[in-house]
């Protein structure tokens, strides 16, 4: 049943011997130890457990790791570059777009795959872009500034 | 000047103790200094829950510890879930001993070495036990000026502190750290203190706006929450549960479970689990086991739920009474008579319930995403044998709680498996589990019978509560002939519930304001006044009306008669000690019954306010968060059954949801801090209902309302 299954995970080549059914969040959480991408409902609702998977945001409670065979992920500890935090990172904390902090993995990377796809989206977009992720705390207001505010600084960046 | 006593004992008094003998405290801990105080008075502790409260000991845990190399270390009981307290604990900390805010680093929810505390909630922390730990901490500022004039040779009245470096004002070259001061030392000093009101005018960081001091974890994610610690020889565990709440397992058939390799079947009883050290593994197992229950559920469902709490057998409890409220019917000029409806809401925070834990020697250890550390220690020592020394809970970040994690069953169930198994064991609840065994806001039944008389004054305040408590259930206006009645289960009586049910965001405030403030909009659109004019004709209290006109002018508010066919709303409400007011403006879609709500603004009076920036992020968060119970939020259940088990039936605010919001907080430095996590949520009901009055005239009685509801009330205007 065990499978060899290489894929790129936060920019180095990995391999792991693994059922290939396992779900892609455990294998994460719990054989690479990066726990930043979270349980939240285990049926792709909630959004916090969204990783990308070839510059698309995926939910990996919902993923065979099997699946990301040959791929790229990106999980949010694989976000900042040589200990510079990704400008939307850098914008969470500078609009204080977190309260609890467990929805924020999920949201900046999907916030994320949305940049990548859409540089400067609109309010509206935003909105759109992030309609299902979940956050209970109730910080939307200040986490669509803060995509607002990267998205401005990253083109600037180019 | 409050009494000061410094005992040189080596041991203090045994008592009672938190869970950790003194010695190993300091040692675990290191050098430096350490002050201990008991941080409750016996009154704090009467208003805990009796079978919640502990007597109080005398063996408790340092409060303080002041390091070698001049960092102090904070040590609550309380916890950090998003509301920010680590921020603004820290910034109060800072400013009573004079030193720099990042020298404080606050150590939270640990028994072992935290002073005992109830828990976080009912918006607690900064005005109960902020003056406690600031008055504390004033003492421990006095301690330190005594060490350090023996060390420089002066009077302390001579010494002045700045950015942790105490001076002689005489001499500037003569000065000593605290790091200094505590260098080599193993000193510890034992507090009696008496909280004071205090001067709140001379701050350096209360007052200002701080960034929360977890943010850069919390993005890089880095923050670790409960279920994101690892032990060797961890396992995870899925635990059996009924079908519903109330059904007995009958007969049960674990073979099919124990058949996947890597998987354990434990059982104690009716206790049932499976372990592996592979999540996937261990939800595959759990559905395999074959169970059979018989049911014995109470005859009730959503749909009957008010007429079932109204024939209830319920004990009637007078909770305040004005005047003469016979009197008041017969002066009453208009009287109106109201149902309100409540429904059960869940809390679904992000984080499921969650616990590790861990069995070494005779000490159990928990690491548990709780609001009430102290509580799942006493729940194990309850429910497990354990002494309470052997029990140690500590509380990583918790990913939201909302009341909801004053609850800890997880905790008891991840150390009552590590007890049988000997493993390290981690419980997570699924989503459904946390559905199924969250402690609900309660639904409940209010009915008023109000009057006014010729001229729009309330001449009577007849206000009945069946099931939600009376937190926010006196009326706040001026009221001659008022009485406030409560009802709940009666002695003997059979449960109302067929669940738990427990604390949710500003508990049963919600339910109150929504229905006193729908009654006053009612009142004022009748009386034909304005219904801004009508609350500030009504009110004496001077909070208020600040907050009121605090919040029409934020609004740019313009008066008009409810219907006026704007859809703008008013609706205010004291909850923690705090004053607040609201408005709002919606958008009704008279075909759908959809409601937008397009903006939002909310004025509030939360005396001296110690981080403005976390308060204002607090009063949004409560603001979106009940647009939820407005709009879409109720448990689902049919007896025992919960039929709402994920957010595809549960649905919970959105991006798209959000109005434009616009929050005002009054400048009360000179008042005592009172709470911000919870106030700003206790009127969004009332607000939207009174929008959507003044944009329809059709009058909503019951939350949430649904576009269903919407429809139904405007085709009855």
């Amino acid at each position: 049943m065990e499978e060899r299954i290489s894929f790129n995970l936060n920019g180095k080549k990995t391999e792991l011997v693994t059922d290939p059914n396992q779900t892609l969040l455990w294998v994460l959480r719990n054989h690479f130890n990066l726990t930043g991408t979270k349980y939240g409902c285990g049926t792709g609702f909630c959004g916090a457990c969204t990783v990308l998977i070839d510059k698309e945001p995926v939910r990996s409670c919902m993923l065979p790791v099997g699946d990301v065979a040959g791929k790229t992920v990106v999980t949010i500890e694989g976000l900042a570059k040589n200990g510079k935090l990704h400008p939307l990172q850098q914008a969470f904390i500078d609009h204080e777009a977190l309260q609890c902090g467990y929805c924020t993995p999920g949201m900046i990377m999907t916030a994320t795959g949305l940049l990548m796809k859409n540089p400067s989206p609109s309010r509206q977009e935003i909105i759109s872009g992030l309609e299902e992720n979940l956050c209970r705390c109730g910080a939307h207001m200040r986490i669509i500034d803060a995509v607002t505010a990267a998205s401005k600084v990253m083109k600037g960046g180019k | 000047m409050k009494k000061t006593e410094l005992k040189k004992k080596e041991s203090p008094e045994t008592g009672e103790n938190s869970g950790m003998k003194r010695r190993s405290f300091v040692k675990l801990l290191g050098g430096g200094i350490f002050i201990f105080f008991q941080p409750w008075s016996t009154l704090d502790l009467l208003a805990i829950p009796l079978q919640e409260r502990r007597s109080l000991t005398k063996d408790y845990n340092a409060f303080l510890q002041i390091a070698a190399d001049g960092t102090v270390k904070c040590f609550t009981g309380k916890i950090e879930m998003g509301q920010g307290v680590i921020t603004s604990l820290a910034q109060m900390m800072a400013d009573e001993l004079n030193v720099p805010f990042e020298k404080v680093k606050m150590v939270m929810g640990d028994t072992d070495l935290c002073p005992y505390d109830a828990g976080t909630w009912g918006s607690q922390t900064t005005q109960t036990f902020g003056p406690n730990m600031r008055a504390a901490a004033a003492e421990a500022r006095a301690v330190l000026l005594d060490l350090a004039s023996a060390r420089l040779g002066v009077p302390a009245s001579q010494l002045d502190v700045r950015d942790g470096t105490v001076v002689d004002s005489k001499n500037a070259k003569n000065k000593v750290t605290y790091g200094e001061l505590a260098k080599g030392q193993k000193l510890e000093k034992y507090l009696d203190v008496k909280p004071s009101v205090e001067e709140y005018t001379k701050f350096t960081y209360v007052g200002k706006p701080y960034n929360r001091v977890d943010s850069y974890e919390k993005v890089t994610g880095k923050a670790k929450y409960a279920g994101d610690l690892k032990l060797p020889g961890m396992v995870f565990a899925r635990i059996l549960r009924p079908p519903s709440h109330g059904a007995k397992l009958t007969s049960v058939d674990v073979s099919p479970a124990e058949k996947i390799e890597g998987v354990k079947v434990v059982r104690d009883g009716d206790f049932i689990a499976v372990i592996s050290e592979n999540r996937d593994k261990v939800d595959e197992a759990i559905v395999k086991i074959k169970a059979e229950y018989s049911f014995n559920e109470m005859k009730v469902n959503d749909k009957t739920l008010f007429d079932w709490m109204l024939s209830a057998d319920s004990a009637a409890n007078v909770a305040r009474t004005t005047g003469d409220i016979e009197t008041g019917y017969k002066i009453s000029d208009k009287i109106f008579e109201s149902e309100y409806h409540d429904v059960y809401l869940a809390h679904a925070a992000i984080e499921t319930h969650t616990a590790l834990a861990q069995l070494v020697g005779d000490k159990m250890t928990v690491w548990a995403a709780t609001q009430s550390p102290f509580g799942l220690q006493d729940g194990i020592v309850r429910e497990l044998g354990f002494p309470r020394e052997k029990v140690r809970v500590i509380t990583p970040f918790v990913g939201g709680g909302f009341g909801g994690k004053a609850a800890y069953q997880q905790g008891v169930e991840a150390a009552r498996l590590a007890k049988l198994t000997g493993k390290p064991v981690m419980v997570v609840w699924t989503r459904d589990e946390e559905f199924f065994y969250d402690t609900f806001h309660s639904a409940g039944v209010v009915k008023v019978n109000s009057g006014i008389d010729k001229s729009g004054l309330i001449t009577m305040w007849d206000y009945h509560v069946w099931y939600a408590g009376t937190r926010g259930a006196d009326t706040i206006y001026d009221v001659p002939n008022a009485k406030t009645t409560s009802y709940s289960r009666g002695k003997n009586a059979p449960p109302v519930h067929p669940f738990s049910t427990g604390p949710w965001r500003a508990p049963n405030n919600n339910t109150n304001t929504f229905a006193r403030e729908s009654q006053i909009d009612i009142m004022a659109s009748k009386a034909g006044i304005d219904p801004l004019e009508f609350r500030l004709k009504n009110l004496k209290d001077e909070k208020m009306i600040d907050c009121l006109k605090a919040v029409a002018d934020k609004f740019g508010y313009v008066a008009g008669k409810a219907p006026s066919g704007r859809g703008i709303g008013i609706a205010c409400g004291t909850d923690a000690g705090t004053w607040v007011a609201e408005m709002a403006e919606v958008k009704v879609d008279k075909n759908t019954g959809k409601v937008q709500v397009v903006r939002i603004a909310c004025a509030q009076d939360m005396g001296l306010c110690v981080n403005p920036e976390g308060a204002l992020i607090q009063m949004e968060g409560c603001i979106t968060m009940g647009l939820g119970y407005t709009f879409t939020e109720e448990v689902f259940f049919e007896g025992g059954n919960i039929l709402t088990r994920g957010y595809d039936t549960y649905e919970i605010p959105r991006f798209s949801w959000l109005p434009k919001i616009d929050c005002v907080i009054l400048d009360r430095k000179d008042k005592p801090p009172k709470g911000g996590g919870e106030p700003a949520i206790i009127a969004i009901g009332a607000v939207v209902a009174n929008a959507i009055y003044d944009a329809t005239g059709a009058r909503l009685y019951r939350v949430p309302m649904t576009p269903a509801r919407v429809l139904n009330a405007i085709k009855k205007v």
